[in-house]
């Protein structure tokens, strides 16, 4: 093993991200800067060096170059210093003497000036050199795990991702908020593309996870705290006004979403006329059978799509995904119900992607649906009818349509609840409210908090196949910790330097973990290292500043300093 | 102020729970702000040693950020309520050794505060031009 203060061999290697960072950051010119700074050695510039390539490079240099501290310059550490951390230790550098500018995130997708932003990420390179060459390599540790999963929401995520845990053998715990399992989807009579009746599949779903003997369901309850982190959640949960702790080793999150409410689109009529309904309405009348409108049966119903969806002016620019499938769904059985009545689908644009999506479009023409291209701005009374006033957009005029019954097809919107939900795990929220998965791509059902993995609606609107697939890989997510049954813990513990410790006892008040204890026979400080959770706050306290956070040491933030005011 | 083109350099402590997640967000979200800040990452707000402050500013930083997570929010319990203490306190000794204490500025961002943290960046590389630089960077200029 290389010696603790062996002299500074450091490789840089600095990342293009694609088009990410090279095309605001002159990559070519931070490599040839980063090569001129104090310990460096190499200094590379490569299109993805968290790809196997990128990281092979590294390796490669660390055994070849005898490097001893590895820098890279990329995205945050928070998306990839795992990665780069494994890829210095294969190569035989300590993992822990790594370190990474975070030259994307911090620099080039929020600066547009590219000589500005090729200074800055200059800067933060020299930062990350100056605090690597301070870095000491540190051990590895783990701890131990708690079998189970946590399940916030009993819908159709929270039901198979729950089923799946259960299934490879660990007891998994639904803490629904309502008084019943399906959610959403339990008020739905029918499903596209098949017209298949709901409750076909979901009343065995919702079966077999009753009769499961490794999955606790709690209705009418809700998740009042989390405390701990993956691995080892300490949950508390309120249920009929009493708490109870629940350890588990991870969390699912299956909060689902809440409709549109249309009453926000007053110009549709919502709630002033009754002949104006939602789709989530019809479909109760759909499967009682009750289509009359005004005493009679509609001789004409027209729908209208993206309601409180795609619509700026809301704050909802996203698409619901399901709602032209509903109103497909919804159409065919009006005319299968009223073989006379005159159908009208508004439409922006059609979406009818996902498996079977266009063939159950063209059905629902074949069935006689009419389809019109058209904006509606307004909904009126006439008479006993009611009128749609229409900017058919293939025409370019505008017309009028009169109609019986108007159903509009509302969105998904983030439950209100969210950010409840979002401060409890310290989650973050994407711009338009829902869950932010750790990355678009490549963690998207994963989260910026290790242990906890999204699953269905409460991460953006979708299906339900989609939804069961997010579930399912949310749940074989959450599975890897638990049959692991180990998770590595922080390594980067504060400790004590006994010859400078007078014993106050400082430290031993200011720990919320309780890891610091005053050794009764040398009468100084003694920090357990499986209790403490790398904080800082004893090292700050300590007025002989005898202790010191391993991989933030004064000497290594200094050094930053140093570096940054230049 | 006089200088025109005077740039403040802002050193940033965030937190490594909330406001450097917080920071990323604005990243990721492509919210645009100056490019005055130079970001340490560290476990807490309440691992803020006065001593870097300090530092930062004797080096010439025309600002300096402590960012963490809002109060009752911290990963660690209490850190954030630590950092506020200690502070005013440090404040004060700024004060003390004649430097401007307002150059040190204490923000609560969340991890889903991505607009936030660019507004406060963009809200303190403002003062700070109102400001001009700091004097310690003049005087120490070669
Ligand atoms: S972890 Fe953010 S302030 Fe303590």
């Amino acid at each position: 093993m290389m010696s603790e203060k062996s002299k500074p061999r450091i490789g840089v290697y600095v990342c293009h991200c694609g088009t990410n960072i090279a095309a605001t950051v002159d990559v070519e010119a931070v490599a040839e800067y980063a090569q001129n700074l104090p310990g460096v050695v190499q200094a590379r510039h490569y299109t993805y060096m968290c790809s196997d390539p990128g990281q092979t490079l590294i390796k490669e240099d660390c055994r070849a170059l005898g490097l001893n501290r590895v820098v890279v310059a990329s995205c945050s550490p928070r998306m990839h210093e795992p990665t780069f951390r494994a890829a210095a230790q294969e190569g035989g550098v300590n993992s822990y003497r790594t370190e990474m500018a975070n030259i994307r995130e911090q620099c080039s997708w929020v600066h547009h000036d590219k000589e500005a932003a090729t200074r800055k990420a200059k800067v933060l390179v020299a930062s990350a050199v100056a605090k690597v060459t301070h870095l000491e390599p540190l051990e590895e540790r783990e701890a131990g795990v708690h079998p189970g999963t946590l399940v916030i929401g009993g819908g159709v995520a929270g039901l198979s991702a729950a089923l799946d845990v259960a299934e490879a053998g660990f007891p998994a715990y639904i803490v629904e908020k309502s008084d019943r399992l399906g959610g959403h989807v339990a008020e739905l009579g029918h499903t596209f593309p098949d017209l298949e009746p709901t409750a076909d599949w979901l009343a065995p779903l919702i079966r077999r996870v009753e009769e499961h003997p490794a999955i606790t369901v709690m209705l009418d309850a809700q998740v009042e705290e989390v405390a701990g982190f993956v691995g080892n959640f300490e949950v508390t949960v309120l249920q009929g006004g009493q708490a109870q702790q629940i350890d588990v080793g991870t969390i699912v999150i299956a909060t689902g979403y809440q409709l549109f409410d249309p009453s926000r689109k007053p110009e549709f009529g919502y709630g002033r006329y009754p002949g104006v309904l939602t789709t989530w309405e019809l479909e109760q009348r759909l499967a009682t059978g009750d289509l009359v409108v005004a005493g009679r049966a509609p001789q004409d119903v027209a729908f209208i799509k993206c309601v409180g969806s795609r619509d700026i002016q809301l704050g909802n620019p996203y698409c619901s995904r399901v709602c032209c499938m509903v109103a497909a769904k919804q159409a065919q059985m009006v005319r299968q119900a009223l073989p006379e009545t005159r159908v009208t689908v508004f439409y922006i644009d059609v979406r009818a992607f996902g498996k079977r999506g266009e063939e159950f479009y063209d059905e629902a023409r074949e069935a006689g649906v009419r389809y019109r291209r058209g904006n509606v701005s307004e909904v009126y009374r006439r008479g006993e009818r009611l009128v749609l006033r229409v900017e058919d957009t293939f025409l370019r005029r505008t017309v009028e349509h009169e109609t019986d019954m108007v159903v509009l097809a509302v969105g998904m919107e983030p439950r209100d609840d969210t950010g409840v939900i979002s401060a409890l795990l310290k989650l973050p929220r994407s711009a338009d409210g829902f869950f932010l998965e750790a990355h678009p791509k490549l963690g998207p059902v994963d989260t910026t908090t290790n242990g906890v993995f999204l699953a269905g609606c409460c991460q953006a609107p979708k299906d339900i196949p989609d939804t069961v697939a997010q579930a399912k890989a949310a749940a074989s997510s959450a599975l890897i910790p638990l049959i692991r049954g180990t998770v590595p813990v922080i390594s980067e513990t504060a400790i004590v330097d006994a010859e400078l410790c007078a014993g106050c006892g400082m430290c031993v008040d200011v720990c919320p973990y309780g890891a610091p204890a005053l050794d009764p026979l040398w009468g100084v400080s003694r920090i357990n290292a499986v209790l403490c959770k790398g904080c800082g706050a004893c090292a700050v306290t300590c007025p002989s500043k005898a202790i010191c956070l391993q991989q933030f040491t004064p000497e290594q933030i200094m050094a930053q300093v140093d570096v940054l005011t230049v | 102020m006089s200088d025109e083109s005077f740039e403040p350099k802002i050193v940033a402590f965030l937190c490594n729970w909330c406001t450097y997640t917080g920071a990323d967000l604005a990243g990721t979200s492509r919210i645009q702000y100056p490019p005055n800040v130079r970001i340490i990452r560290l476990m807490c707000s309440g691992s803020v040693d006065p001593t870097y402050v300090l530092k930062a500013l004797l080096d010439g930083a025309d600002g300096v950020l402590i960012g963490g997570c809002h109060p009752g929010d911290c990963h660690y319990q209490s850190g954030n309520y630590k950092a506020r203490r200690r502070i005013i306190a440090l404040k004060e000794i700024v004060k003390q050794a004649g430097l401007d204490e307002e150059r040190v500025w204490l923000r609560w961002v969340s991890a889903s505060e991505g607009q936030r943290f660019a507004d406060v960046v963009t809200q303190m590389v403002g003062a700070l031009k109102e400001k001009g630089p700091n004097p310690l960077r003049q005087e120490w200029a070669v």
